[in-house]
């Protein structure tokens, strides 16, 4: 394989294994924030011993987001040197902000993670949660912006093959930055919720402590809330970002709506396969006009096609297949959040094992669906790593054994992924929540009240 | 001051600490793993964790801080050392991101794994000898650029007597800063067993530690003669960092103030990496990156040191609470604190 190919496989594992961990990062803290407050205000301790639970289990998946937070951070330097050398004197202000937040976050954690018992005012405590969730929300954004910025590049004229006119702010807050940081801490937000949502709705049908049932009722339902807000504002972002795409990256909104004729009234093409030859489209579900409708909120709108793009800049047009997948299972967390309520407040029972499968598979659903995202967002700007300036071949070092590299990250990605998954199953399996909230805060408070 | 000079103030600094944490870190995770394989990890092991557990983190951070920061003040340099240091930034990254999750796995996991123990803690040492390569080929002569680009002459620096004392120097430096902080922090939690213990082996440390200093000044002498003769114009700060190490030595000994002498030992690499950095001016990479043609472009310099000011105002006080709560709160330094986790 030549060196292009595989600078981008070995990014494309780092990245896809560290979203994993750091999609956890951005959104459990939103998750131990909310149960921490409930328990606080209500006097209950079952939220307040979940709140600690997840926390402990966050800790692990925090210790593996970071050390591949770090190979991350190295490698685009190690396999993209003449990208950083070029972009470095761009992005170089959103990457130092962001290892501040981090820096910021990583600070309030341990703080947070070893003081629960050691303020008088439980209040004191909750308060830690607010740095947390501004530090890991903070480094979203700014990791975002510099991703926006090599998507839509602003703030600055390339002049002989050099940059001038630099200006650091209007290359962070470029075209693109908003829609995707809404959509990124969205999306993060939403996955993590429902990640939990997942764990309590199998803790539900396969647990053997029956005392725990209330308790994982009780995380459901919150879960449910928020998770209902959340993927509500997902789908709000998603929104937003088809007329972002429509407005600033045609390319990338044609390629994966397989869109080869720019017009009006251009269809909206769900599932489908394509036969890249002659540019049909079977098996599709198709919605009449409707593309033309979500870029810019009018059937008459006219979208650009492929055709229309000089071919040497075409993203490839497999990332329909990822577009498919993030919308599917994003608007299933959706629905099935919705579903949860109607049960509720209707005569079904919205504990019922049919639905607790349906609300078990939320969580790794849109956890599918953040990887689909990022694999259609980032090969959907082939052929460039900075659009428009700096083609990904032009970028990749020159170094050899970029092949061994690969072959050491895969192993490394392997151990950390099944030791993490281990550690995490036994964390939790031996000992019923119930016990815990009795270890943690005694007999008196038996039945969940403070 | 200029932002070149602004620049590698700040990223000197910074890499400052993180050798110092780091080696208290590092060094800490094998001297855990050493004790359960003596059968005192009793002893030492929990004051061990006490102090570990809240800071891992921040440990990490000051490394991305540092890489974050050179390639943003100086892009030049990521496109250098990115290209040369493809393969042995590459087994750091590996060897760091093992330690990093192990420990947590280890600290976590309802029982300690020997392995997992020994994974992290000897990843531990393996780690600053890895990252060391990164200062050893900014001296120069590691490197060949031709017109493919930029490759990195491995027999060079696998043959070279200057790379390998930088590479033990580091090692040794975890262990004996480590063990110094040690006996600090047990002492603090009058832990009486564990003080001798780290006692013994600072002390232990401290005669490699004199030796392998000589070695990396032959070395320097050998490899890059103009570096060498600049390093001796500011003798002074080298002979001060010796004057330290001698208190410090003496105050362990005579087990009176393991905090001053602990002082006495960041002063002592402080005075002798900052004696390094200043004689190595102006080169980062000697010859190709010069910290006055390579910084990046003003406005750019300028949006950094401002972020980087005010990052400050919100790191010092938030590094100072951590601080109180878990290194300077006696009763949590004692153990008896009860938070349960």
């Amino acid at each position: 394989m030549d060196d292009v190919i595989l600078g981008r496989v070995l990014t494309a594992t780092t990245l896809g294994f560290h979203i994993i961990f750091a999609t956890i990062g951005v959104g459990m803290p939103i998750v131990f924030m909310v149960l921490e407050f409930l328990g606080i205000r209500k006097k209950d301790t079952d939220y307040l011993t979940m709140a600690r639970r997840i926390a402990k289990g966050y800790t692990v998946t925090v210790a593996v987001g970071v050390v591949t937070g770090t190979i991350i951070g190295l490698q685009l330097s190690l396999i993209w040197p003449d990208f950083m050398r070029l972009g470095g004197q761009i992005i170089a202000l959103p990457l130092f902000m962001e290892t501040f937040a981090f820096f910021f976050e990583a600070i309030f954690l341990g703080i947070f993670l070893y003081t629960w018992d050691r303020f008088k005012n439980p209040w004191h405590h909750w308060l830690l949660n607010i740095p947390i969730v501004i530090g890991s929300s903070l480094s979203a954004v700014f990791i975002t912006t510099v991703n926006s910025f090599m998507n839509t590049p602003a703030g600055f004229d390339m002049v002989d093959g050099e940059l001038i006119n630099i200006d650091p702010l209007a290359a962070m807050f470029n075209p693109s930055t908003w829609v995707r940081v809404f959509h990124v801490v969205a999306t993060a937000y939403t996955t993590a919720i429902f990640l939990i949502a997942s764990i309590g709705a199998f803790k539900l049908l396969r647990s053997k402590f029956n005392e725990d049932r209330e308790y994982h009722k009780k995380g459901l339902k919150v879960m449910m809330v928020v998770g209902l807000i959340a993927a509500s504002m997902t789908a709000l972002a998603g929104d937003l970002s088809a007329k972002f795409l429509h407005e600033h990256q045609p390319e990338k909104l044609a390629a994966l709506e397989w869109h080869f004729e720019t017009e009006d009234n251009a269809d909206l093409i769900l599932f489908g396969m394509l036969d890249e030859e002659n540019q049909e489209v079977k098996y599709e579900l198709r919605i009449p006009s409707f593309l033309s409708f979500l870029a810019g909120s009018s059937f008459d709108t006219e979208v650009t096609g492929l055709n229309d793009i000089p071919e040497d800049e075409h993203p490839p047009l497999v990332i329909h297949y990822f577009f498919d997948i993030m919308v599917f299972f994003g608007f299933y967390a959706l629905g099935i959040s919705i579903l949860y309520f109607i049960a509720k407040f209707t005569r079904l029972d919205e504990h019922h094992p049919a639905l607790l499968y349906a609300y078990v598979l939320t969580g790794p659903l849109t956890m599918a669906a953040i990887e689909a995202g990022w694999f259609l967002a980032e090969m959907g700007r082939q052929p460039w790593i900075l659009r428009g300036y700096m083609r990904v071949s032009e970028a990749v070092t020159n170094a050899d054994g970029l092949g061994v590299t690969l072959v050491a990250f895969v192993i490394l990605y392997a151990l950390l992924g099944f030791t993490c998954s281990y550690v995490l199953l036994r964390m939790f399996k031996g000992k019923s929540a119930q016990q815990d909230r009795f270890d943690l805060y005694g007999e008196r408070y038996k039945g969940g009240q403070l | 001051m200029s932002y070149e000079i602004i620049g590698i103030t700040v990223l000197w600094t910074f890499l400052y600490g993180y050798i110092i944490i780091a080696s208290i870190d590092f060094g800490a995770g094998f001297f855990n793993f050493y004790s359960k394989v003596t059968g005192t990890d009793n002893i030492i092991s929990p004051i061990i964790g006490r102090y570990l557990n809240p800071v891992w983190e921040v440990t990490n951070v000051f490394f991305v801080f540092f890489f974050v920061g050179i390639v943003g003040f100086y892009p030049d340099t990521a496109y250098y050392y990115g290209t040369a240091l493809l393969i042995p930034a590459s087994i750091a990254l590996i060897l760091l991101s093992i330690r990093g999750s192990y420990y947590a796995f280890n600290s976590y996991n309802k029982e300690s794994k020997m392995s997992w123990a020994f994974l992290y803690g000897v990843t531990g040492l393996l780690i600053p000898a890895s990252l060391s390569v990164a200062l050893v080929i900014s001296e120069g002569g590691y490197i060949i650029q031709d017109d493919s680009g930029i490759q990195l002459n491995l027999e060079e620096l696998l043959f070279s007597t200057y790379s390998w004392s930088v590479v033990f120097l580091a090692i040794i430096t975890v262990l004996y800063v480590s063990s110094a902080f040690l006996t600090f922090y047990a002492n603090r939690a009058r832990a009486k067993e564990a003080t001798e213990l780290t006692r013994r082996w600072f002390l232990i440390w401290t005669l490699p530690m004199l030796v392998i200093t000589q070695f990396v000044f032959l070395g320097l002498r050998d490899h890059n003669y103009e570096h060498f003769t600049n390093a001796q114009n500011v003798w002074y700060l080298f002979g001060l960092s010796l004057l330290f190490m001698g208190i410090a030595v003496y105050l362990v000994w005579r087990r009176i103030n393991y905090g001053l002498a602990f002082i006495m030992i960041m002063m002592q690499y402080g005075f002798a990496f900052f004696g390094y950095g200043i004689s190595k001016m102006p080169y980062i990479l000697y010859p190709y990156v010069e910290i006055n043609t390579s910084v990046v472009n003003d406005a750019m310099a300028l949006a950094l040191t401002v972020v980087f000011v005010l990052g400050l105002f919100m790191l010092i006080p938030s590094l100072g609470l951590l601080l109180r709560l878990f290194l300077f709160d006696k009763d949590y330094v004692q153990g008896k604190d009860n938070s349960k986790y």
